[in-house]
């Protein structure tokens, strides 16, 4: 059915594509053998750097004696808690402020304030506000990411092509329809990549919160950890937390397939 | 007084204010249309004629004047000077945007889009996308989703502009006869003479900015016919050349 020339093009790029994927896999096992030998041959210290083996067997061991999925799941469930949350209340008030400018131009600097200041900063006072729990740390997390949702997305709405926005209006188009078959539409890329931000800002926000209360949670596997200098623990958190961070992404990336499956 | 006009503009002004500055953009402008013509208006470039059709359908207002109908108030369709197909769409879809806004989509109207559709050679594209289609294909497109609301008066802003010259003169055969052929009235801004010439019944001729009505010119030619065809006749050459001198443009 093809050419020859076309099918030798697709075997080149099955190949290559073999190829890439290769070298990432030889990138993970020389990082994992490396570090192992280094630290069973202690040309660093395993007690400060801790091993893959020495992760491995601290990760059963969690899963054995304490309920390592409760500290998993808590983690998720206050992502996702705050995440969509954050992402319904971002793409409201980014509706509201296309729909009335005066409010837009009035709040404008106030949000480029809140939008500037290192969240971490206010973190003890959402404590002492909102108690050492749950609260605080989904408000910790909506802190981070409502702010960037909000001006992304409200950017996006009003970047929308003017000339598309004047058909509708040559039409007699109402606000809601305009907003509804013209900039919602035209804005899905943008509101999906500001979800992907959106995913590890909020991650950032949680970890930061369970540092903070210190119940459970990855965020509080590694702050404890790191109290009783148990590098272990604290390595086996951090890789914990790679790929549960990974499998979020994943999930909006599949999100985004099929949302934005045609053009 | 009797007479055909079923839209009549009188002394109609538009000033834009901006922080800087107030722009006068058209100033004391008269124009009548009657029933069923095809007018086109041309004027050197930025001297209000998008502004006109912006006041016409309703984006703007205007300053001072009056927009009268006499007979009745009329729909106006309103084809944009670039590409407005919504890339999300298929062209069906695209087509029945402006029933849609008015809530009228039902088995009817879109058994009469698809008709549309079909007659002017789009049938293959009813169920593909815009980035499929080639930019005069999308012109059609964007005039059958103007028909598709049934308009009293079709407003062309610079239709063919995006288009290289030889898909222009095709596009632009076709749409006059479309035009022709479903009975419009239409006003097509253009700041081409010859397209102006070879396409109207009348050609009106904008000052520069604030622009008014400088002339105009009832086109009479003895073997009228297609655009593609009139620009063969010898009063084309006539026109073009007065035009020419009216618009006087000064490099
Ligand atoms: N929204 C606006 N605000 C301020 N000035 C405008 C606006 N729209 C158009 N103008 C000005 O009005 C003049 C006429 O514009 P336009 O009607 O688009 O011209 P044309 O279509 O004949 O090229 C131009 O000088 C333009 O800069
Ligand atoms: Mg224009």
């Amino acid at each position: 059915m093809y050419s020859p020339e076309h099918i030798n093009y697709l075997k080149k790029k099955r190949r290559r594509k073999i190829l890439i994927f290769f070298f990432q896999i030889l990138i993970l096992l020389s990082i994992i053998i490396v570090w192992e030998l280094l630290a069973k041959y202690e040309i660093i210290n395993p007690f400060i750097s801790s091993s893959p083996s020495r992760i491995l067997s601290t990760i059963i061991n969690l899963y054995k004696t304490h309920n390592i999925f409760n500290h998993i799941w808590t983690t998720i469930y206050e992502t996702i808690i705050s995440f969509g949350l954050g992402t319904i209340i971002g793409l409201l008030i980014a509706t509201i402020l296309w729909w009335n400018n005066f409010i837009y131009k009035v709040i404008d600097p106030y949000l480029t304030i809140i939008n500037s200041l290192p969240k971490v900063a206010i973190g003890p006072i959402i404590i002492i506000y909102f108690g050492a729990n749950i609260k605080s740390i989904i408000i910790m997390a909506l802190l981070i990411s409502v702010i960037v949702t909000i001006i992304t997305v409200y950017n996006g709405f009003i970047e929308t092509d003017h000339n598309k926005i004047n058909l509708l209006k040559s039409f007699k188009a109402t606000k809601y329809q305009i907003f509804k078959m013209v900039i919602l539409p035209s804005s899905y890329p943008t509101i999906i990549s500001s979800l992907k931000i959106n995913i590890s800002m909020t991650l950032i926000g949680v970890i930061m919160g369970e540092f903070l209360v210190s119940k459970k949670g990855i965020g509080y596997l590694i702050t404890y950890g790191s109290q009783v200098f148990n590098l272990n623990l604290v390595m086996s958190g951090i890789i914990i937390l790679m790929i549960v961070s990974y499998l979020m992404y994943l999930i909006v990336s599949l999100l985004e397939k099929i949302l934005i499956k045609k053009d | 007084m009797k007479n055909n006009n079923i839209l009549e503009i009188h002394k109609l002004s538009k000033i834009y204010h901006t922080s800087k500055s107030e722009i006068p953009a058209i100033k004391d402008l008269d124009l009548n249309i009657k029933e069923g013509e095809f007018v086109a208006i041309v004027g050197p470039s930025g001297c209000g004629k998008t502004t006109l059709l912006s006041i016409l359908c309703g984006l703007e207002d205007y300053s001072s004047g009056s927009i009268i109908f006499p007979k009745k108030e009329l729909t106006m369709g309103y084809m944009l000077q670039t590409d407005t197909l919504f890339p999300w769409l298929n062209i069906l879809d695209n087509c029945l945007l402006g029933l849609k806004v008015k809530n009228n989509i039902n088995i009817e109207s879109i058994t009469k889009v698809k008709e549309l559709l079909e007659t002017y050679g789009l049938k293959d594209f009813i169920y593909k996308y815009p980035s499929n289609l080639s930019g005069g294909m999308k012109q059609r497109v964007a005039l059958i989703r103007t028909l598709a609301i049934d308009p009293d008066i079709i407003l062309l802003d610079e239709p063919f502009s995006a288009l290289d010259y030889q898909t222009r003169l095709a596009v632009s055969d076709d749409v006059w006869k479309i035009i022709k052929k479903e009975k419009k009235t239409t006003i097509m801004i253009t700041h081409d003479i010859a397209e102006a010439v070879s396409m109207a019944d009348r050609v009106i001729v904008l000052t520069d900015r604030p622009s008014k009505v400088k002339c105009e010119y009832q086109i009479n030619m003895k073997d009228k016919s297609t655009p593609m065809h009139n620009r063969n006749l010898i009063e084309f050459k006539q026109y073009y050349d007065k035009i020419w001198k009216d618009i006087d443009i000064h490099v």
